[in-house]
C-alpha cells in the first residue's frame, strides 16, 4: 500500500499541481456554461430554479468530461503506464488510485463552486444540499465510468470525441435521479430513495470499476 | 518484500523459457513456433529488420502483450507479479513525465517498483551519467540522449535479474553507449539475463553476446 500512496498518489498530485492551468479550464468552463443559461434561456428568478439542477447537472458532466482524458494519455503516452503495469502493484489498485486523485484534483474543486452556482440559478437551501448530496455521491461514479472508457480509447489518435459519445448515453441514468432528487427538495419531498439508488450505483462501480479499468488498460497496450 | 542479488549466491537461478510463441499483427504473423531459453549470465542481441516484431517480441516477453500461441515461463512459473520483481524493460517510450524532474521521475518509479534507494544515491547515479546540475529540472528540458540517460538509470537502482532494453543505445553519445556497454557486461558476469534490440552492432565493451535473428515477413 505504501507503493501506492508513494509511488502513484504523490506522483500524480505533483503532476496536477504541475498543471495547474489545465486543472482550471474545466471550471472555467463550468462557470461559463452555467452563466450562459440566465442570459439564453429567461433571467426570470422561477425560472431559474425549474431548470437549476440540470443545468448544474448537465455542465458538470460535460466539464468533467474535458479533464477526462487527463486521466491516462499522458501516461500512456510517455510510457510511464507500462512502467506501472511492470511495477508488480495490481493494476486494478494502481487504476484505482490514479481514479481517486482525479476525482480529488479535479472534481472537488467543482463540489466547492457549487454555491455559487446554485446562487446564479435562484436554488433554494433544500435544493442546494440535495444537489450537494446527488453531486458527493454521483461525481465519483463519473469518474469511475470514465476512466473505463478513457481506458479503452487511450491509444486512439483521436479519441476525444469518441469518449464523450461513449459516456453520455452511460451518464443519463445518473441524471435522472440527480435531477429528480433537486425537484423533490423542491418540493419539500423525500428525496433518500434517489439518493440510495445513486449511492448502489457507485458502489457497484468502486466493486467493479477498477477491474474493468485495468482490463481497458491492458487492451490498449497490447 | 526482498529483493537483492539472490543470483549472486547461485541458489537461484533466472531462467526465462519461451516456447512455440507467436505474434500476430493486423493479420500478419510476425514470428511463430518461436523458442529460447535464456539463462542466467546471457547477453542477447535481437536483430531483424524494421517491422519484424523486434519490439512486439520484447513485449511479449515482458509481460505487457500476450503471444498469440505458445507460453512463456519464469523458472517454471507463468508471467506473474514476482516476474516483474526481477524484470527491468525499458521501451520505445521513456516512461518519463515530462513536467516532473529527472530525479523525480526516478523517486516515484523507485517507489512504484518497489526499490529502496535514497536520495543521494539516485543523484550519485545521475551525476555518473552525466547529468550533473540537471536533477531537478523537468525532464522535458532536457535532450533526447539526456532524457535516455535518465531512463536508463534504473538499470543502476533496481536489483533485478533480466533486463529487457528495447534500442537502449538510440540518442545516446558515443561514451555513454560504451558506458551502457560495460554497465551490462558487468550485470552479465554478475549472472543477469540480458536481451535487447539495436541496429549498430554491440563492441567489445559489452562482452561476449548470442544473437536471435527475426526474419522480416508479409
Amino acid at each position: 500500500m505504501s507503493y501506492l500512496y508513494q509511488g502513484v498518489f504523490k506522483r500524480d498530485m505533483a503532476l496536477a499541481f504541475r498543471q495547474k492551468a489545465e486543472l482550471a479550464q474545466p471550471l472555467m468552463f463550468l462557470l461559463m456554461v452555467v452563466t450562459l443559461f440566465p442570459l439564453g434561456v429567461s433571467p426570470s428568478p422561477a425560472t431559474l430554479q425549474l431548470i437549476g439542477p440540470g443545468v448544474i447537472w448537465i455542465a458538470a458532466i460535460l466539464s468533467s468530461l474535458m479533464g477526462m482524458e487527463r486521466l491516462f494519455r499522458e501516461d500512456f503516452q510517455n510510457g510511464s503506464l507500462e512502467q506501472m503495469t511492470l511495477s508488480g502493484q495490481p493494476l486494478f489498485l494502481i487504476a484505482g488510485v490514479k481514479v481517486l486523485v482525479h476525482w480529488l484534483v479535479s472534481i472537488v474543486p467543482l463540489l466547492l463552486l457549487s454555491p455559487l452556482l446554485a446562487l446564479f440559478l435562484n436554488l433554494s437551501l433544500p435544493m442546494y444540499i440535495a444537489l450537494l448530496a446527488t453531486l458527493v455521491l454521483g461525481t465519483p461514479l463519473l469518474s469511475l465510468i470514465g476512466a473505463i472508457a478513457v481506458g479503452l480509447t487511450v491509444g486512439l489518435e483521436r479519441g476525444s470525441l469518441l469518449l464523450s459519445l461513449l459516456l453520455l448515453p452511460v451518464f443519463i441514468p445518473l441524471l435522472i435521479f440527480a435531477t429528480s432528487a433537486v425537484e423533490a427538495a423542491s418540493m419539500q419531498l423525500p428525496y433518500l430513495p434517489q439518493l440510495a439508488i445513486i449511492g448502489a450505483m457507485l458502489l457497484l462501480a468502486i466493486a467493479l470499476a477498477p477491474f474493468a479499468i485495468a482490463y481497458a488498460l491492458r487492451v490498449s497496450q497490447h | 518484500m526482498h529483493y537483492g542479488y539472490f543470483y549472486l549466491e547461485g541458489a537461484f537461478l533466472p531462467e526465462l523459457v519461451a516456447s512455440g510463441i507467436a505474434c500476430l499483427k493486423q493479420d500478419r504473423l510476425l514470428f511463430d513456433s518461436l523458442s529460447f531459453t535464456l539463462s542466467e549470465a546471457r547477453l542477447v542481441h535481437l536483430k531483424g529488420a524494421n517491422g519484424a516484431g523486434k519490439t512486439s517480441l520484447l513485449r511479449i516477453l515482458s509481460g505487457l502483450s500476450q503471444p498469440a500461441g505458445g507460453q512463456i515461463l519464469y523458472n517454471g512459473r507463468p508471467l506473474d507479479a514476482r516476474y516483474c520483481q526481477q524484470l527491468i524493460y525499458i521501451g520505445h517510450k521513456s516512461g518519463l513525465s515530462n513536467n516532473l524532474s529527472a530525479l523525480d521521475n526516478l523517486t516515484y518509479w523507485c517507489a512504484q517498483h518497489g526499490v529502496s534507494s535514497t536520495e543521494q544515491q539516485r543523484v550519485a547515479i545521475l551525476d555518473e551519467l552525466g547529468l550533473v546540475g540537471l536533477e531537478t529540472l523537468p525532464v522535458k528540458s532536457l535532450s533526447a540522449g539526456q532524457q535516455r540517460r535518465v531512463a536508463l538509470a534504473r538499470l543502476w537502482l533496481k536489483p533485478a535479474a533480466i533486463w529487457l532494453l528495447d534500442e537502449p543505445f538510440t540518442a545516446l553519445d558515443v561514451q555513454g553507449v560504451q558506458m551502457i556497454e560495460t554497465k551490462i557486461r558487468d550485470f552479465v558476469s554478475r549472472g543477469g539475463v540480458v536481451m535487447l534490440t539495436s541496429h549498430q552492432a554491440l563492441s567489445q565493451h559489452a562482452g561476449d553476446y548470442q544473437t536471435i535473428e527475426l526474419e522480416y515477413r508479409w
